[in-house]
């Protein structure tokens, strides 16, 4: 999926502003930011729900504008805001969807079959969806997503509000598919579902794109939040480790001082290199890379 | 390649109008607007009233088939918006026009199913059909024809409210009923009715069941089904035209 200088708005907010990016084949995207930061917006432009103010975007060499019957036909999608139709039955409700993707009546059946045995619905595949929980709902969604084995899957926010055990079942089998080929578009807010997924993710906020990268390079790369954490055999003055070459600052947790670094190698050769001018002995050392929280936080900060 | 491209969406408006059949055909607005109201108007009309009943039955096939070819399109639309299952439709690889042609097919098939039940009840007490083949094919493009005009009538406004849709189509229904030679035959009316009666669709249904069942008619019947046909054209075409404005105001 290649997306070009993609733009929406509502009057005068830019709700997506000039945002661009590349999601590859077989790929597991990540695209995080807080609440109104236009990640469904976003979703919502590449779907086809609403149409985009500028830019182009284009899902395996289709325009999503040009060709928007092709490149439909092609996705699978979780929407946040829509729904299932709850005074359908879940069967009904998989076969229509088979249905407007043109998936012929046997393999229609086959699919439904396997999907609701996959997600534990199949007992209940004849109750209206009216009487379903939440999870299980997200669940139907999901199957109603990949009813057309779609070659690229589009999800708002799929695990939003779920119990733990339904979270779980429906990242298991997201990875699943992505493991057999699916190329998977996630929007979320929850950084360890991001973290644990994703191949790469894009943060967004206010519209725009503050980062793209994999997720532990997004972490190690985000300069001011390394640090490290040491502690010397005698009590040492945070006001004096603070004057060492390279620590941005110094603060005491416990016997242990942490130094907030941009470049904990270097740091650390001082360190050694302080500790023998002042004879003292290190009896501990680590370095600590920020959570992908952290990153994230900054990100938006500074955007 | 363009037949079949046109065929496919035709096959996602048939998978559609199958879901509206399910969902839509017993929810009440439809019930309370397409066969109670018209059923009890019609009641409160002719009782008392000595009439034969051939000059009742094309009346009376009228009405049945504007009410309930038009109460199914005006509620799909704005239910969908506030169930949020409109989105899916749109986001799915079905043109915009195939969903709404999904609904005029829903439409169309409650108004076509239910206008059997007074044909088969005037038969019943010894009504005799001069033109079987014309009232078929009459009843046929009639109810395609409103059930264009029941898409349009929820084109605009764009709301997801559909007890607001009901009451506005009621209001442009209702005068039309009494001006389509329903309780009047049009040759009856004024010639400021006639002129006015003439815009409505129903007036040409209206005719051609009169001239179905007794053989007489005001309008040539070639015009009456011309103009049905004129009339589904140019109702399908804008209320289409209009969904595709409002619908991102819907979603």
């Amino acid at each position: 999926m290649e997306v070009s200088d993609l733009t929406k708005h509502f009057g005068e907010l830019a709700a997506v502003d000039h945002i661009s990016f590349e999601v590859k084949k077989g790929e597991f995207f990540g695209f995080l930011g807080p609440n109104a930061a236009g990640k469904t917006t976003t979703i919502r432009m590449l779907t086809g729900v609403i149409k985009p103010d500028g830019g182009t975007a284009s899902i395996f060499g289709h325009d999503i504008l040009k060709e928007g019957l092709r490149t439909r036909q092609l996705m699978g999608i979780v929407p946040e805001m829509a729904n299932a139709y709850v005074d359908l039955s879940a069967w009904n409700n998989l076969t229509l969807v088979g249905e407007l993707y043109g998936v012929p009546k046997k393999q229609r059946h086959e699919r439904a079959i396997s999907l609701l045995e996959k997600f534990g619905l199949y007992e209940r595949r004849e109750h209206l969806v009216r009487g379903y929980s939440k999870g299980m709902k997200q669940k139907l969604l999901l199957c109603m997503a990949l009813i057309n084995d779609p070659k690229i899957l589009f999800l708002d926010e799929p695990t939003s509000g779920l119990d733990v055990e339904s979270q779980r079942l429906i990242r298991d089998m997201i990875r699943e598919f992505n493991k057999n080929g699916t190329t998977v578009f996630l929007t979320t807010h929850n950084m360890e579902e991001a973290n644990q997924l994703c191949d790469r993710i894009a943060i967004i906020n206010h519209g725009k794109i503050a980062a793209i990268d994999s997720p532990e390079r997004l972490r190690l790369q985000s300069s001011g939040l390394q640090s490290i954490e040491v502690s010397f055999d005698k009590t040492m003055n945070v006001e004096e480790m603070q004057k060492i070459c390279g620590v941005k600052k110094a603060k005491k947790i416990g016997d242990k001082i942490r130094l907030s670094v941009d470049k904990p190698g270097v740091v650390i050769d001082e360190l050694v290199a302080f500790a023998r001018s002042k004879k003292l002995g290190i009896v501990s050392l680590n370095t600590l890379a920020p959570s992908l929280e952290d990153v994230f936080l900054k990100l938006i900060k500074e955007s | 390649m363009v037949n079949n491209l046109y065929l496919e969406q035709f096959e996602r408006s048939l998978a559609i109008a199958k879901k509206n059949i399910r969902i839509y055909y017993s929810k009440g607005p439809v019930v309370v607007f397409g066969l109670l109201v018209p059923f009890f108007l019609f009641l409160s009309f002719y009782i008392g009233r000595n009439m034969p009943a051939e000059i009742m039955m094309p009346g009376l096939l009228g009405m049945t088939a504007f009410f309930t070819a038009t109460s199914v399109g005006p509620a799909i639309v704005p239910w969908e918006t506030r169930a949020k299952t409109l989105e899916r439709l749109v986001s799915s690889p079905v043109s915009i026009w195939a969903i709404f042609f999904g609904d005029v097919l829903a439409s169309f098939l409650f108004g076509t199913l239910i206008s059997v039940f007074p044909i088969i009840a005037g038969v019943f007490i010894g009504v005799k059909i001069a033109n079987p083949v014309v009232l078929g094919f009459g009843v046929v493009l009639a109810t395609f024809c409103f059930a264009c005009f029941s898409i349009l009538l929820s084109a605009y406004p764009p709301t997801d409210t559909p007890a607001n849709v009901m009451m506005l189509s009621s209001l442009v229904k209702f005068p039309l009923v009494f001006v389509s030679g329903i309780f009047i035959p049009i040759g009856e009316l004024p010639s400021w009715g006639m002129t006015v009666s003439s815009f409505s669709p129903l007036t040409y249904f209206t005719d051609l069941s009169r001239y179905s069942i007794n053989g007489n008619s005001y309008y040539p019947v070639w015009l009456d089904f011309l103009v049905l046909v004129a009339f589904a054209i140019v109702f399908l075409v804008t209320a289409i035209k209009i969904h595709e404005r409002t619908l991102q105001k819907r979603l």
